[in-house]
């Protein structure tokens, strides 16, 4: 399953991170200080999450008067589809997360690339993922800005530039609350125009307003380094050709607080008017400092 | 939607299991009773000892009757035949000045005092889950 540019990708992203662990290593406040796995995974928009749903948790292991960098890198390699992500983020003081990633969605039948940049900014308003009573509840913007707008203009978007989600997160982990075993639970709204994640522009013939969906994450944690779970994301329906809701099954693995790896079973559903797109989604995330 | 709605109820559902959970000496017995409970005690001792960032809060703090409050703190927490006769977390805090980061540090060497011990993972979490709110009183 895995390709050699896949292994290249991780390859590259690897020989980064033992780069930037040099620099890192040196700064003297760096983000260290949360529990193992509760900086939880990057979700395919760089924003903290989850694979595919943004989580209330930041992307760093940085706790108050701390600052940590991520980098991390995605694949969704469905049957007519491959959608890589790849980008960076920061976190300060377990408060406010700064995140870009570049996406590059593949149409394989076509031999086309859509490419699409997101700017992504969450802060925490309240509470701590292990220790509030209620969840950790983060506000978060994804500034997407399409890159390649033909194939959406093609399709019936009302905008083929740019769009922005904003969404409401709400992450716990209830310690021992699964017979002994740790659960935790995301649901996460989303006000949103974007087509296919934006992939396919923003607004259509059907719908040209923003739409609130849900999404939900629900994890078990079997050891302290090994996760779990499924994933459900809502989508809005906007375009004259169908788009389905999406999901998954993962598992993680957190061997510290340096990297952690997803392997996932995603199902797309329907993607511009290519039905039942099922596959493999693979990510890993380095922490540099 | 209605699958959004089925994973919330699954959720909530799970969440109800874990209130059901079972009566609390239950949990103290299964833990290994006071015999676990000192042996875990003396690992977290010596851990904190070791520590470079934790050992400076514990410079002043006498050992022995640490080691007995905090006995008696976990026996008491865990449904056991004991009662806390310590200080308030809050007092016994004050003025530390303890981070998040210091807070969480400890937590890992109690996660490795009862690795030590052989506690079982499902038992560390469910001790875990029983301490989780004293943060609160204990950073500023």
């Amino acid at each position: 399953m895995v390709r050699s540019h896949l292994t290249r990708q991780a390859v590259t992203l690897l020989a980064f991170l033992l780069g930037s662990s040099v620099i890192g290593s040196s700064l003297c406040m760096a983000g260290d200080g949360k529990l193992l796995a509760t900086a939880g995974l990057t979700q395919l928009e760089g924003s903290g999450g989850g694979g595919i749903v943004p989580w209330a948790t930041l992307s760093g292991y940085d706790t108050e008067d701390e600052t940590a960098a991520s980098a991390f890198f995605a694949e969704v390699d469905v049957d007519d589809y491959r959608l890589q992500s790849k980008g960076v983020a920061l976190s300060w003081n377990d408060r406010v997360e700064l995140s870009f990633a570049r996406q590059r969605f593949t149409l394989k039948t076509l031999s086309a690339d859509i490419h699409q940049n997101i700017v992504a900014l969450k802060t925490r308003l309240y509470g701590d993922v292990i220790y509030s009573r209620g969840p950790q509840v983060s506000l978060g913007i994804q500034h997407k800005k399409l890159l390649d707008g033909d194939i959406a203009k093609a399709l019936g978007a009302e905008n083929n530039q740019s769009g922005n989600d904003l969404y409401l997160a709400a992450t716990k982990v209830q310690l021992g609350a699964l017979s002994g075993y740790n659960l935790v639970w995301n649901i996460t709204a989303r006000a949103t125009q974007a087509n296919q994640t934006g992939l396919l522009g923003y607004g259509g013939e059907n719908n040209k307003n923003y739409q609130l969906v849900f999404e939900g994450s629900a994890g078990i944690l079997l050891s302290p380094s090994l996760a779990v779970g499924i994933e459900y994301r809502q989508k809005p329906d906007n375009l004259n050709i169908e788009e389905q809701d999406w999901q998954d099954v993962f598992i993680t693995y957190i061997p510290d607080k340096r990297v952690n790896f997803t392997l996932a079973y995603a199902d797309l559903g329907d993607v511009a008017a290519a039905g039942k797109q099922q596959g493999v989604y693979l990510s890993m995330t380095g922490y540099i400092w | 939607m209605v699958k959004v709605i089925l994973i919330l109820t699954i959720v909530a559902s799970l969440c109800g299991c874990a209130h059901q959970a079972k009566n609390n000496s239950d949990l103290y017995q299964k833990f290994g009773g006071m015999e676990k409970i000192e042996q875990m005690t003396d690992f977290f001792i010596e851990e904190i000892s070791f520590d470079n960032r934790i050992y400076p809060f514990f410079a002043e703090t006498k050992i022995e009757r640490f080691r007995e409050k905090f006995i008696e703190q976990i026996c008491a927490e865990l449904g056991g035949p004991c009662q806390y006769s310590g200080d308030s977390m809050k007092d016994s805090h004050a003025g530390m000045d303890i981070r998040e980061r210091d807070f969480n540090r400890l937590v890992e060497l109690l996660i490795v005092a009862m690795e030590r011990a052989n506690i079982s993972y499902p038992l560390q979490n469910q001790l875990l889950n029983k301490l989780a709110p004293m943060r609160e009183q204990i950073l500023p």
